[in-house]
């Protein structure tokens, strides 16, 4: 084989710009599903968590006085939604550990060496990659909680389940990315992953109504990003589902189904904003 | 016009200065091996070719591209292959240089066509479809090399490309760069071998803390120490009074400079001669003194010699000595984006 030198011509490479960005997306997020086709036991990790909470939790307070929840539902009813969440949750906080080992390993060098169209791309195909994950592992918790019969949203209420839980899963992973550019390694994600988790769990209207909770935790839960993802989520499994209708009776007032998308669709875009410059240096 | 010009570049790490003032200029279509001990700051200079790291001052111009403005242009013309070889271990080798293929925006025929064809030149064929964790050393810098070239770049950068490497894979990829040496693409190597830049280099430059204390061709180096060294012997085992009196006879002779005897060898002299001529003639000259070569040996100068004349120690012992002051966590962090 000679090795040419001629300046790559037409024909060798892609042309305009968006079929480059297009492109290496493409590759990197590829690159991310191989690597969880070959290495599949996080996702697994991720489904069996929240069902183990699902089984042991609602037969925990199976018992409870049915009166005392909200809309008259069964504990493993009232649960799901908050699993349901809680799974896309922790999915997408994970967002930042492909990323870290990249850094740590030196492979963010390899791609920041290559003339990317956009180094977006590198974030691009990590959202694309959690989001899948995130709503592949919140999909299989709703279908085991639909054979447990704990039921199934109707068409519209899927609809509404899908978009919040991708409003969540942005916000998350944008946190998390950043995050992941800015601590020093992979150790220390981890543990701020393992912090955030479970407070955030309870801290939140998952496992208990906010009337069941004292006034400071009522605070905190209404005030909780998983909460406005978890009510409407609620909300949607239920027959005559109204997004106008008050989901969250918080000490401060009512919100209702809209303000709770409103709020994770400004904390989202919020994130983003606050994390670019962020990755716009790291990247740079 | 050069192919590579860095101007008073300057880096620091804290107080750790990497670079202070480097100037380099690299013909294209060169060899181009850069000396120096680890820690020298070699790797620093070539991750600012590269556009990894920017420089705190100083000017970077490569294949006509201010490197440190027109960054993506930059890179799509180099390619780079790191000291620390980043290999994704869940992919297999072939998944990997698709992938690189696709970040350098190759087509889809031309980069199989590519990688088809450097899996052949690099002997990958047996292993290429495994996956990367279970590469060897000599293994994972083929295949960098390979994802290095897959898109016919002009410059290509590697940062001491052998280090640690079993003997088949070193002289693989020694032969590819003697190849892509005689085609037009420009070469920039760093390495604290210097076996390998003696063998590869057309041009070098010796980097010691962070600055080129000399350049120029191997041999032209070699010559400017004033000529090949040469060690006689006039008896298996002369005495002080015989070597003495054959240097001085020795010091008359018109192109030998730097005699010495020396006693730990038998009383052997050692010096240098400018030209060959005089090692045929010397043992005429000494018969007519009465004097007989016994032993005479000649060698050409090396590049350890060239670099214990610019620097006063010889490589080893400059890399002994850098290598108590490093701090390689540190430096981890540092390359970490």
């Amino acid at each position: 084989m000679t090795i040419s030198n001629s300046s790559i011509q037409q024909g060798k490479k892609t042309r305009n710009k968006l079929n480059e960005i297009m492109q290496e997306t493409f590759a990197l997020t590829w690159r991310l599903f191989i690597q969880l086709i070959r290495r599949p036991s996080t996702l697994f990790a991720g489904i069996l968590q929240p069902l183990i909470w699902l089984l042991l939790f609602a037969a925990l307070f199976s018992k409870a006085p049915i009166e005392f929840l909200p809309g008259n539902s069964s504990y493993g009813e009232f649960l799901g939604a908050g699993l349901i969440v809680f799974t896309a949750f922790s999915g997408a906080l994970n967002a930042g550990l492909p990323v870290m080992f990249d850094r740590e390993f030196g492979f963010l060098n390899r791609l920041l060496v290559a003339p990317l169209g956009s180094r977006s791309s590198i974030v691009i195909s990590s959202v694309i990659y959690i989001t899948t994950i995130s709503l592949l592992q919140s999909l299989a918790i709703m279908a085991t909680s639909a054979l447990l019969g704990y039921g199934w949203p109707s068409f519209g209420g899927f609809l509404v389940i899908v978009i919040t839980l991708l409003l969540l899963v942005f916000a998350v992973t944008a946190l998390s990315l950043g995050l992941a550019f800015v601590l020093p390694g992979h150790i220390e994600l981890i543990a701020i992953i393992f912090i955030a988790n479970l407070p955030v769990l309870f801290g939140s209207t998952a496992l208990a109504p906010i009337s069941f909770m004292p006034g400071w935790l009522g605070w905190i839960a209404s005030i909780n990003p998983l909460t406005f993802a978890i009510e409407p989520i609620r909300m949607s499994y239920k027959n005559s589902f109204d997004l106008k209708s008050v989901l969250i009776h918080a000490p401060y007032g009512e919100v209702d189904g809209y303000s709770c998308l409103a709020i994770l669709f400004i904390l989202t875009v919020g994130l983003f904003f606050l994390i670019r410059p962020l990755l716009n240096r790291k990247l740079a | 016009m050069f192919f590579i010009q860095l101007k008073d570049l300057s880096k620091s790490y804290g107080s750790v200065k990497a670079l202070d003032g480097l100037n380099l200029k690299v013909p294209k279509g060169t060899l181009y091996g850069l000396l120096g001990p680890n820690g020298a700051g070699k790797s620093t200079a070539l991750r600012i070719i590269c556009t990894l790291l920017n420089p705190d001052s100083g000017q970077v111009h490569v294949a006509g591209h201010n490197a440190l403005i027109e960054q993506k242009q930059t890179r799509a013309k180099l390619g780079y292959v790191a000291q620390e070889v980043a290999i994704d271990k869940i992919l297999t080798g072939r998944e990997l240089l698709q992938l690189q293929g696709d970040l350098y925006h190759l087509n889809k025929n031309y980069k199989n066509k590519r990688i088809d064809e450097l899996i052949l030149r690099l002997g990958m064929n047996d292993w290429i479809d495994r996956r990367c964790g279970s590469f060897s050393g000599g293994m994972k810098r083929r295949l960098d090399l390979a994802s290095g070239l897959l898109h016919e770049p002009e410059l290509l950068i590697l940062d001491e490309p052998t280090v640690g490497l079993d003997i088949e894979s070193r002289s693989v990829i020694w032969e590819l760069l003697k190849e892509l040496r005689n085609s037009q693409t420009t070469i920039l190597l760093s390495s604290h071998y210097l076996e390998e830049v003696d063998e590869l280099a057309d041009e070098m430059a010796i980097i010691d803390n962070g600055k080129v204390i000399a350049n120029g061709t191997p041999d032209d180096l070699k010559k400017q120490l004033g000529g090949d060294r040469v060690t006689l012997r006039v008896r298996e085992f002369s005495d002080e009074l015989e070597a003495e009196s054959v240097k001085k006879l020795i010091k008359n002779i018109h192109g030998v400079s730097n005699v010495v005897v020396n006693k730990k060898q038998g009383y052997s002299l050692n010096f240098l001669v400018r030209s060959n001529e005089i090692i045929s003639n010397l043992s005429d000259y000494l018969s007519k003194e009465n004097f007989e070569v016994f032993a005479l040996s000649h060698s050409r100068p090396s590049l350890d010699d060239v670099y214990l004349q610019a620097t006063g120690k010889t490589l080893m012992d400059a890399e002994l000595e850098l290598a108590g002051k490093r701090d390689f966590k540190l430096e981890n962090k540092q390359s970490m984006r």
